[in-house]
């Protein structure tokens, strides 16, 4: 049975095609995968018979001669995403009945393509956090050291430890401030974040919607290619979609980045990471040197306030979509005598602290008499950030970063909130300008706690973006298990 | 890093916990008092960077939102749209008596 784990997407698709293993072996090897790593609690929701009938369906495609991209292919969906008749909560005790009643575009593209789904994946509530601390389920726990229960990081942590656990081949996140690329680091796998509208946001429970975006937890950046070909698509549902075609990403593979410029920027350099972190980056740099790319020493100045304007502008949006959870339309109510008591009981006691301060905060930056100084104010170094970036692509094709200033960290050590915030520092900037990024594993720490790096491109550069990760992934040759994954 | 300022006190915070509809049990506003202090202090910064002549920038992809015909593009979905409600009643989402 074991031996069905060891594959990758890319891998575990072939072997499906060749006959080599059925889609239901397969999916029933994910299956007894994740009861054995049930103590780590990625799982919000596991639909075996959903999956083994998926996987049946493949399996008669397969031997009809007919096979989807992604066919027979087992993987996890991140909470955030509503499935249809499949409970979704957002991990938030106020979705904590919520039925959607139709599928969000992002996982119908990877039904239609042929992927069969395992479960519901734990994040932070709402996808707030970058600890998964603040799920209302409780802790996940990373895989990497599993005795030391050190955090999976957020908020897309049930994906990544799903994903590094074997208890998922792959898995879907989103992304609002680092929240696929930073878990994808702490967990020692792949995690790239789209340029802003190559998913559709349509069926995904909204957070900041000038931000989110849905992307590929992955063992590879092969894999990230593949499954983000089939999440990505224009949607008339979604009016911030991108009316553009995706390049089919498989084809980038292997190609060649001699001569490209990677962008050094000196901001990401700063007090506070960590020295094997810095030693890697050092190493990825060589690498990328001696597969023939030119490397620049580049500014991004407004680096230092991109956190301050995330902080604005997330809860801001943050603060008027979750304004639907009213306990009238759908998720829970608390009984009150008046309909304004019963507004503030439900979401008092539907939403957990992160959530609530993020709306309060995102309630007072919008207020009549801060409005300018806050709300508007951080929209205009936002314009700052993106032109920092666009200034910097003139120059150079990607920009080469760490992914996170630290390793993981363990479970319950990090209570101060902006002590948390300052963990997004690498992947907040990228995400206020809407470029995409790659966050991909370089190596071990001195704990044995993995390294990720991370790759930003020009607005829809993902075909250079996978290229450039492959490179960089083949020098890296990062190919140590988790000793938490499923054996 | 946060700024020990501060900007906002218990009676505001009274102020927005309303506005956002939330209920705050009253052992929890000082400590949320203090970490909303730290947040907007922290963010607070944004106040030396110069914007005197800088568009706010509230779309990242540039692109015009699309139109499309003022037409009914679905309908027929009552049992859908009351599907998860908590309380419903002949085609009606239900909410306490707010008329006396």
């Amino acid at each position: 049975m074991s031996d069905l784990l060891k594959y990758d997407l890319l891998g575990a698709s072939e072997a499906i095609k060749s006959k080599e293993i059925s889609s239901v072996e397969l999916t029933n090897a994910y299956i007894e995968a994740i009861e054995k790593t049930s103590s780590l609690g990625a799982y919000l929701e596991i639909v075996k018979d959903k999956a083994l009938e998926m996987a049946k369906v493949s399996d008669e495609n397969i031997s009809k001669g007919v096979s989807r991209p992604l066919e027979g292919l087992p993987i996890g969906v991140k909470d955030m995403f509503c499935t249809k008749d499949i409970k979704t909560t957002a991990s938030s005790k106020i979705l904590d009945n919520f039925y959607p009643t139709y599928e969000s575009t992002v996982t119908q593209n990877l039904w239609n393509d042929g992927a069969v789904m395992l479960g519901k994946l734990s994040c932070d509530e709402f996808a707030m956090g970058s600890s998964n601390e603040t799920a209302a389920k409780g802790n996940v726990i990373n895989p990497w050291l599993k005795h030391k229960k050190m955090s999976p990081g957020g908020s897309s942590g049930g994906s990544a430890a799903a994903v590094a656990a074997r208890s998922a081949l792959a898995a879907t996140g989103t992304d609002t401030g680092g929240s696929i690329r930073q878990p994808a680091a702490f967990c020692g796998i792949t995690g790239l974040k789209p340029t802003y509208g190559r998913c559709s946001r349509w069926g995904i429970v909204a957070f900041s919607s000038s931000l989110d975006q849905a992307g590929p937890l992955t063992r590879t950046v092969s894999d990230a290619a593949l499954m983000l070909n089939s999440m990505a698509s224009y949607d008339k549902k979604d009016s911030t979609s991108a009316n553009l075609d995706m390049p089919d990403l498989m084809s980038y593979l292997g190609n060649s980045i001699k001569g490209k410029k990677i962008g050094i920027p000196k901001e990401y350099t700063q007090d506070g990471i960590s020295d094997d972190i810095v030693n890697f980056y050092q190493k990825s740099i060589n690498w990328l040197k001696e597969a023939g790319a030119e490397i620049i020493p580049v500014s991004l100045p407004h680096t230092k306030y991109a956190l301050p304007v995330y902080y604005i502008i997330a809860p801001a949006e943050a603060s008027s979509n979750l304004a639907r959870y009213d306990g009238v339309r759908f998720g829970q109510r608390k009984e009150a005598s008046s309909l304004d008591d019963m507004y503030e009981t439900t979401r008092g006691e539907g939403f957990g602290d992160e959530v609530k301060r993020r709306i309060m905060i995102g309630t007072y930056v919008l207020s009549s008499g801060y409005y300018d100084a806050y709300y508007l104010k951080a929209q205009k170094v936002r314009r700052l950030i993106k032109e920092d970036f666009e200034n910097v692509f003139k120059k150079v094709d990607y920009i080469l970063t760490p992914s996170t200033p630290t390793t993981s960290f363990e479970l319950g050590k990090k209570q101060d909130p902006l002590t948390m915030y300052l963990n997004d520092i690498f992947t907040v900037p990228a995400s206020l300008a809407g470029l995409p990024g790659i966050s991909l594993p370089i190596g071990l720490d001195k704990l044995g706690l993995p390294i990720g790096i991370q790759l930003i491109a020009n607005a829809f550069d993902e075909p250079g973006l996978i290229s450039t990760a492959h490179v960089l992934e083949k020098s890296a040759d990062f190919n140590f298990i988790a000793d938490g994954a499923a054996k | 890093m946060s700024n020990k300022k501060s900007i906002v006190d218990i009676p505001t915070v009274n102020k927005i916990a309303r506005l956002s509809r939330l209920d705050i049990p009253e052992k929890n506003k000082q400590s949320l008092t203090n970490d909303l202090n730290n947040i907007l202090g922290f963010v607070a910064n944004l106040e030396e960077v110069d914007t005197s002549n800088v568009e706010p920038l509230a779309s990242v992809t540039g692109h015009k939102l699309p139109l499309r015909s003022d037409i009914v593009t679905d309908g027929n979905m009552e049992d859908l749209v009351l599907k998860n409600a908590p309380e419903s009643s002949s085609g009606f989402f239900v909410v306490p008596k707010v008329i006396e």
